[in-house]
């Protein structure tokens, strides 16, 4: 363990900053990054982790998936064994950069091919599905030192992960026509007797700055999405934890297709926040996951069906990137967890928990236990640069 | 507030445009249990969908033949809206077209269904009836999310919930816990019994050829209605209850499932049962031995699970939070539990005690409104009525909660910290601003000293009456300190 890392106050007078950010959006802000963030992305749906970093070294790839590595040539490689989807344009330079890393053969304890339950384990964090109704990013708040930090989903509302008992909100571009300058200036005096009103509205207002003048209806639009998602964060005053979901990865048909558009969305909206966070990006940690992987063969529709074990992706300034980490479990017959997925050999909870403990410097087992009590694997270490 | 606008407020959905407020406070709330009507006329036009969930099943396990899909779970009740996620894409790209359609075809039913619990609340002339179908509904939660749940979530608020709010809990519980929605949210209909005769010739068939594992018992409903319907989480169950309830549910299942039609037997309540897929043998739950009377035997665990006292304390302390504040005075919790034992879970006795409690009369707002209670309000206050599903369903997706959309079988969260966020109160304030754009008001003051009768705050008054348009006293009023606690 090295020494308690430092955090500023991050709402200190921020009541106050709600009026003045109303009146001129951006000016309230300091510049420079202060703390250290993490964002989670939740990608929906099961991904495929064989498509996002494809083992083209190995001599069974073609034979289960036949015509695949013909996709993946020219792309990118991450090492002589595998390669990263051309779609991955921006993850690939910062992987060169050494700021990504992929996890491969990942998976959380949970080995049916449910959604919902597949989901909600990785979540929760607890062992069996729906046994728990608090998610272990809203318990992260709770594990760190100081004051609470604040917890934002960029979504219209609070995913399970980071719901429970510590603060959070969360904030989306509504689809609702904007309310007019005049009006909102007279909620504003209509609130300034009521306590609890008047706190609610001057954080939204804050948040309504932070975001900027967007006339985004949704989040649909990846790049202006990345930049949404850092301009929450970015600023002494943001989200020092936020979440962000990503659906549409149940690729069951024509997954070649389907796989690039989903992969080509997460890519620019990688690619955006990092370079919207700025000097912040060398203090945040970017954690990609899903809640299982696919069927290894290709299905009588071009398509995966559920499977197990997946990739992860692990990216920012701290992350130790430029590698694989992988204990690659084969793609034969006989390789296969049943016959039919990726055999997971990492446990995912041991990667997240270890980069979280490593990111906040704080205990590996106490934080592995809060986070995913129960679940029978140990959190891993040196993901981060030392 | 004044007991006048506790009852319409903190009882209710708020005065109805046109309504005078009620100068007995408390007969009116009593009045509403005689004038409640289970099956307004609205509901006599809903289509049968019974059939549905069969035969959407039936569609899903042929693709699966045909093209081996392997399943879907899919999310897809609003396609064609915003499901707030970001970048995806429409989760029904790269399905079979005859899926689509058919997934397309059960959002609508669902917008539709939306629609109709909605204005049915706005158009009520016994709006706190309404709420209490709304609680229990949500004690009951099914959510629309897995193949066949769209046709079915509404059905079983109107069929399982609607009839029983004045009745008996055991008979609600036995209605709602085993409703083909419930069965197919909680995975029920596909839990077998692990020595059924179903399973005894399966393992014949597969013996030796190292088959897939075959599905087998599903304790998720027999969790739920011990954690989340009944006893409560410290409710003084284990495991082995959860396991041994689970056993005794095995049979229970939806009709139209076409493979195992002629062992199905239809039920009253439009679920079926597959005495080949019972558990055979007695159980034991909480201690006591149940003999195996195939379906009964679930149920006659039911009643027992309804008449326990860590039942009454659980539905009393639910109930009481919900009318009485998020931590509600525990001598209310009490003398509803007390009320619960005594009656074997009368719901209308529980109801009468709960008007009859001077807990709930106290003047401060004990509660922050939940989106779908606030809108409801707001559409009373305004008198905009029949708005359609895309509306309606689309507004409450933007505020946060869309009925039947609960995140977990736990229902939607009832405590103010759910709901009274930065961005849920901005979007009420970009909606309400909408809708009073919409209309043509006059008179806000005056109507606004009606909706809360002697509770207008002298600051909303001033503000309402410095608006610069009535429009715009509307808007205000509808996001007044006043519309969003009560």
């Amino acid at each position: 363990m090295v020494g308690p890392f430092q955090r500023r106050k991050f709402l200190s007078a921020s009541l106050a900053v709600g009026a003045a950010g109303l009146a001129s959006p951006r000016m309230a802000f300091a510049k420079a990054p202060i703390s250290k963030n993490i964002l989670l992305v939740m990608l929906r749906g099961a991904a495929d982790g064989l498509s996002m970093l494809a083992p083209v070294g190995d001599p069974n790839l073609e034979k289960i998936r036949p015509g695949i590595l013909g996709d993946y040539d020219g792309a990118q490689k991450a090492n002589s064994f595998f390669a990263i989807h051309p779609a991955f344009r921006s993850v690939g330079e910062i992987y060169s950069a050494n700021e990504a890393l992929f996890v491969h053969a990942a998976a959380t304890s949970y080995r049916d091919r449910s959604h919902f339950d597949g989901q909600n384990l990785l979540e929760t964090g607890a062992a069996t599905a729906n046994t728990k109704r608090d998610g272990w990013l809203n318990r992260l708040i709770g594990l760190m030192p100081g004051d609470t930090p604040r917890a934002l989903a960029i979504a219209p509302t609070v995913p399970l992960a980071l719901r429970g008992d510590q603060p959070v909100s969360s904030y989306a571009p509504s689809a609702l026509p904007s309310a007019s300058a005049n009006f909102i200036d007279r909620v504003s005096k209509l609130y300034a007797a009521d306590e609890q009103l008047n706190g609610l509205w001057a954080r939204a207002l804050e948040t309504q700055a932070m975001a900027g003048d967007d006339t985004l209806r949704n989040l649909r639009d990846a790049e202006r999405t990345g930049e949404l998602a850092a301009s929450l964060m970015r600023e002494e005053d943001g989200a020092r934890i936020g979440m962000l979901e990503l659906d549409g990865w149940d690729t069951h048909a024509n997954q070649r297709g389907a796989f690039a558009r989903q992969a080509s969305a997460l890519d620019t909206f990688l690619g955006s926040y990092r370079s919207a966070m700025g000097q912040a990006w060398s203090q945040t940690l970017v954690l990609v996951v899903t809640e299982f992987g696919r069927t290894a063969r290709f299905n009588g529709t071009n398509g995966t069906d559920h499977g197990t074990g997946s990739a992860a992706l692990m990216l920012g300034g701290p992350v130790s990137g430029g590698r694989v980490i992988a204990d690659w479990p084969g793609i034969r017959e006989q390789d296969l967890y049943q016959q039919r997925d990726l055999r997971p050999t990492i446990p995912l909870e041991g990667v997240l928990s270890g980069a979280i403990a490593e990111h906040f410097t704080l205990d590996p087992a106490l934080t592995f236990e809060t986070l995913f009590p129960g679940r029978n694997s140990a959190p891993i270490g040196s993901l981060l640069k030392t | 507030m004044s007991n006048s606008s506790i009852a319409l407020n903190r009882f209710g959905y708020g005065i109805r445009q046109g309504e005078q407020a009620p100068a007995a406070p408390r007969q009116f709330l009593l009045a509403q249990l005689e004038e409640y009507d289970p099956a307004p006329a609205a509901l006599k036009g809903r289509s049968d969908h019974s059939k549905k969930p069969g035969e959407i099943l039936e569609l899903l396990r042929r693709s699966r033949m045909q093209r081996r899909m392997q399943a879907s779970e899919m999310d897809a009740s609003m396609a064609s809206e915003n499901t707030g996620s970001a970048g995806g894409a429409n989760p029904l790209n790269g399905l079979p077209p005859e899926i689509q359609r058919s997934y397309r075809a059960a959002g609508r039913v669902l917008r539709d269904d939306v629609a109709l619990r909605t204005n049915i609340a706005v158009s009520s002339p016994t709006p706190m009836m309404e709420r209490l179908v709304h609680f229990w509904s949500n004690h009951f939660s099914v959510t629309a999310q897995k193949p066949g749940t769209h046709y079915q979530v509404a059905d079983h608020e109107f069929q399982a919930i609607r009839p029983h709010v004045l009745g008996k809990f055991s008979d609600m519980l036995k209605a709602a816990a085993l409703h083909p929605a419930m069965l197919l949210y909680l995975d029920q209909f596909q839990s077998i019994g692990p020595s059924s005769r179903f399973m005894r010739s399966r393992a014949a068939r597969q013996r030796g050829n190292g088959g897939g594992a075959p599905r087998g018992l599903n304790e998720n409903l027999a969790r739920e209605i011990l954690e989340l319907h009944t006893l409560g989480v410290n409710g003084g169950y284990d495991q082995s209850d959860v396991t041994e309830l689970a056993k005794a549910l095995t049979g229970w299942t939806v009709q139209g499932i076409s493979r195992v039609a002629r062992f199905s037997q239809p039920q009253s309540n439009g679920a079926a049962f597959i005495a080949f897929a019972h558990e055979p043998g007695k159980r034991t739950v909480l201690g006591k031995s149940y003999a195996d009377r195939q379906n009964r035997q679930a149920l006659e665990i039911f009643d027992d699970l309804a008449a326990h006292p860590a039942t009454a304390r659980f539905i009393a302390t639910k109930f009481a939070r919900h009318f009485a504040g998020d931590t509600p005075p525990d001598t209310l919790v009490s003398r509803l539990e007390a009320d619960f034992l005594n009656t074997s879970g009368d719901l209308a006795s529980l109801t009468q005690t709960l008007i009859a409690s001077p807990e709930v009369w106290t003047e401060e707002p004990v509660k922050f409104r939940a989106p779908f209670e606030w809108l409801v309000s707001v559409l009373r206050l305004t008198g905009v009525d029949g708005l359609n599903g895309q509306r309606l369903a689309g507004a409450l997706n933007e505020i946060g909660q869309v009925p039947w959309r609960a995140p977990s079988p736990a229902g939607y969260d009832d405590i103010a910290a759910s709901w009274a966020s930065p961005d849920g109160i901005w979007r009420r304030t970009e909606l309400a601003e909408r809708i009073a754009r919409s209309l043509r008001p006059d008179r806000i003051v005056e109507r606004a000293q009606m909706a809360f009768p002697e509770a207008l705050s002298d600051e909303t008054r001033l503000w309402l009456s410095r608006a610069e348009t009535s429009r715009q006293a509307l808007a205000l009023l509808l996001v007044a300190p006043e519309m969003m606690r009560r």
